[in-house]
């Protein structure tokens, strides 16, 4: 496990004005091994992975590669040195095509402009190294998700990358895209590349791991091999204390809140999403739905609030059959949707975090023709308080809060209107451990207070927390129902997830 | 008139010269405008010509209202200039008698309902600009650059491309009082100024204080999340151009007052000044920032910087060159505001 270091950051510190992100931290990457990066959000991470990568310099500190100390003009002169980052968001061109794409900025000229054949010639080389099998022409917008990862690597790989930096790599990708993922990356350390890794999926990165680091509030809290550690350990040093997403309140479950029946939804060729779904959902009681993606969770449930049209079936909200009823009527009703994209569908980004708050409940501050700021003031503390923002105040932007943050202002927002039944899509997704228990806490307490909970996971063990019930859901259809004491085998299987192990 | 900050500062409130100058730039800029004619001319800080001035404005000023809230929705709208024209023409016509062969008789409308009429054509065209954006999904600059053609075309059509000259009406015919918009003054205020600032402030408060003026912003700023927090996107979206297109007709009813005459080929690319002063008042074309204040602002940079040049002598191919270069300096000066906004997060 003792494999020389290429590049390390010694005693490296940043700070914005008052603020500081990094102190001091202290960070080896070894040739041909994965180290991992682990720590919430705010802890420093991506500070850091922009220094390494050379986006952003240190205010204190000092880079080292291959036993040299050097400092990075910019990311293309890190780059040069063989280093590359892929960020969360891929940063490629989806009307362009594969090749297009890799040679993107560094274009092989020939006499005539461009020689497309040694473009194409080289595209074919990376994508067989890669053992994926994509054509260079192919336009990447009709690419899979883990395909258009993997052309984003063969582009790192195309500039010689000795150190290659992912962050967040599997957040969109299916439990099969990243077994393909993974295999790329072991292929990748074989020869001799080395990879820094940031995830959030905690048990994904341990399978892949051969160093982690944790990272708390700047400091680098634990180092250890893989050998050494297990998710315990992770999990202890990130947030300090003891993990715990929660187990099922117990509410008294009344009557049905809401009731889904036969529904169907189509997609744009027509092919159902959903097929004929039934699911009932009653008062203070919490449904998980679990499956992979393309399963027709999101579908599913953007139907159910108003956003999608269904073929076929009946929405029915506490008796009162609703699927006739815009997305505005269906609110007022008390039916909440919180959308899995949270920067795309959750949170209008030139609005304050106060007027994201309120947004879905303007009609309970508005008097006659003008708004109240005092109601709307308290409505918005109110809010923060509830679901324990941490910001400045509601007139802090939008952008100023971290993922988990951003995430709780789109859930108060939707616990603003008062819902009897609520909706949630993914909703931990790309947040930190503690913005995840939190949220939990912060639905097992609306169910206590008889509030129907809905909300679907990729994680297993996100079922098994705080849901009364587990549904799995394979294909557009409910292929398996479980009782909170399930195993978590076999809640993969009926998912379809684990039929070849 | 309280119009919405939607980019509150986000460190403290220390002073800060920069950001002062940044946020508030087109406050200065028509403070220096009107200090330096001021200076270079002894007739341009009187009252009467800042009046002249004020009344003038007031044309591009109803049009960039209408704009800015186009453009808060993420919008544009290229049709005003025409719709202005059509509306001259409607009203123009309208003032020469209504021709119903059926009965046989020649109709005079009074003056007000020549008015409410107009302002109906307006949003008229408006609404079939809001219905091609928000339910077919046309690029609001294609079908607002299509309607542009087709109305003009129309005003075009129904005049033969002759003007109305007399729009003064006739005792006898009960229909006297049209110039009353463009020559009146109330306490020596035009009645246009007036008619400016009632809808300023209006439009102020509805972005401001209404729901509605939030659920416009919202879309603004991400439709997506707005439809899903359950804003009647649509509608929205509709109403912002029906608003656009009246504001439209009420800038051409003045237009055609103060000239007693309304043309067909008037109002020509008079949407782009009213882009230009939205954008000079600091709002962004992508949507969900922006308000009435500094479009206000924006309309008089424009209108007392060309007046001024006019007033000195400047010749008017150079003054194309100024505003032009007033225009980019503005749009400069937004990237640098929003651009360090978001590079802070």
């Amino acid at each position: 496990m003792s494999a020389e270091v290429v590049l390390a950051a010694r005693n490296v510190a940043k700070s914005y004005g008052q603020v500081h992100a990094l102190k001091g931290v202290n960070f080896d990457i070894h040739r041909g091994q994965v180290t991992t990066l682990f720590g919430e959000n705010g802890a420093g991470k991506s500070t850091l992975m922009k220094i390494l990568s050379g986006v952003i310099q240190p205010t204190a500190g000092q880079i080292v590669l291959d036993g040299q100390p050097v400092a990075f003009a910019n990311a293309n002169d890190a780059r040069d040195r063989g280093i590359s980052i892929i960020h969360q968001e891929l940063s490629l061109a989806p009307n362009l095509s594969v090749r297009d794409n890799i040679f993107m900025g560094r274009e092989i000229m020939g006499t005539l402009g461009v020689d497309y054949a040694e473009e194409d010639r080289q595209t074919r080389a990376l994508m067989e190294e890669l053992e994926e099998q994509i054509d260079p022409s192919t336009l990447v917008e009709n690419l899979r998700l883990g395909q258009q990862q993997i052309v984003e690597i063969a582009r790192a790989l195309s500039v010689d990358s000795r150190i290659l930096i992912m962050d967040e790599p599997t957040s969109a990708l299916s439990a099969s895209e990243v077994e393909v993922l993974f295999k790329v990356i072991r292929d990748l350390t074989a020869r001799g590349v080395s990879i820094v890794y940031i995830s959030h999926h905690l048990e994904e990165a341990l399978t892949i791991t051969d160093h982690a680091v944790v990272l708390r509030d700047g400091v680098m809290t634990a180092y250890a091999p893989r050998a050494d550690i297990d998710l315990e350990w992770i999990v202890r040093n990130m947030v300090g204390e003891n993990y715990d997403l929660g187990s099922p309140p117990d509410s008294t479950i009344g009557a049905v809140a809401l009731s889904i029946r036969d529904l169907s939804v189509p997609d744009a060729t027509g092919q159902d999403l959903v097929r004929g779904l039934n699911l009932d959902v009653r008062a203070g009681e919490i449904v998980c739905i679990y499956g992979l993606m393309g399963a027709g969770r999101t579908e599913l449930l953007e139907t159910v609030a108003g956003r999608l049209r269904a073929t076929g079936g009946q929405i029915v909200l506490e008796g009162h059959e609703i699927s006739h009823l815009s997305i505005g009527d269906r609110i007022a009703r008390g039916l909440a949707l919180v959308p899995e994209d949270r920067q795309r569908d959750g949170l209008v980004q030139t609005m304050s975090v106060g007027q994201n708050l309120s947004l879905a409940s303007i009609a309970r501050f508005t008097r006659g023709l003008f708004t109240s700021t005092r109601a709307e003031r308290e409505l918005v503390d109110d809010s923060i308080r509830r679901v324990t923002v941490k910001t400045s105040g509601g007139a802090a932007p939008i952008g100023s809060l971290s993922g988990g943050n951003q995430q709780k202002v789109v859930i108060g927002k939707m616990l603003a209107t008062r819902p009897r039944a609520i909706l949630l899509d993914e909703p931990s997704r790309g947040i930190d451990i503690g913005a995840k228990a939190e949220v939990f806490r912060l639905l097992a307490e609306g169910a206590k207070n008889g509030l129907a909970v809905v909300y679907s996971t990729s994680e297993v063990s996100e079922c098994l927390s705080i849901a009364h019930r587990i549904i799995v859901m394979h294909k557009g259809r409910i292929t398996a129902e479980f009782d909170s004491t399930v195993s978590k085998d076999r809640i993969m299987a009926a998912s379809g997830e684990s039929v070849a192990a | 008139m309280s119009a919405t900050t939607t980019t509150a500062p986000a460190k403290g409130r220390q002073f800060h010269l920069g950001r002062l100058l940044l946020e508030g730039r087109a406050f200065f800029a028509l403070i220096a405008i009107i200090a330096v004619f001021s200076f270079l001319s002894p007739n341009y800080f009187t009252l009467s010509n800042l009046l002249i001035m004020s009344s003038q404005v007031a044309i591009f000023g109803i049009l960039s209202i209408g704009m800015l809230l186009v453009i808060l929705n993420g919008g544009i709208d290229l049709s005003v200039g025409s719709i202005l024209a059509l509306s001259g023409v409607v009203a123009g016509a309208m003032m020469q008698g209504v021709e119903l062969d059926a009965l046989g008789v020649i109709l005079y409308p009074p003056v007000w309902a020549v008015v409410v009429l107009t302002l109906c054509v307006g949003a008229a065209v408006g609404a079939v600009n809001g219905v091609l954006v928000a339910i077919f999904k046309v690029p609001p600059f294609v079908a607002t650059l299509g309607v542009m053609y087709v109305a003009r075309g129309i005003a075009l059509l129904m005049t033969n491309g002759l003007t109305y000259n007399n729009l003064r009406g006739s005792e006898a015919l009960g229909n006297t009082g049209f110039n009353w918009l463009g020559f009146y003054r109330i306490g020596g205020v035009p009645i246009s100024v007036i008619v400016l600032a009632v809808v300023a402030i209006a439009a102020g408060l509805m972005l401001g204080r209404s729901a509605f003026g939030r659920w416009l912003y919202a879309s603004g700023g991400n439709e997506r999340a707005a439809e899903l927090s359950g804003v009647p996107v649509k509608r929205v979206k509709i109403t912002v151009y029906m608003v656009s297109g009246a504001l439209a007709a009420a800038a051409g009813l003045v237009l055609a007052s103060q000239l007693t005459s309304a043309g067909p080929t008037a109002g020509n690319a008079y949407e782009l000044t009213a882009i230009a002063a939205v954008v000079i008042g600091g709002a962004a074309l992508t949507g969900g920032r922006g308000n009435v204040r500094g479009t206000m602002l924006g309309a008089f940079v424009i209108g007392f910087l060309s007046a001024g040049l006019v007033i000195i002598g400047v010749s008017s191919y150079w003054q194309t060159v100024f505003t032009g270069a007033v225009i980019v300096l503005a749009v400069l000066m937004n990237s640098l505001q929003y651009g360090s906004g978001t590079r802070k997060t």
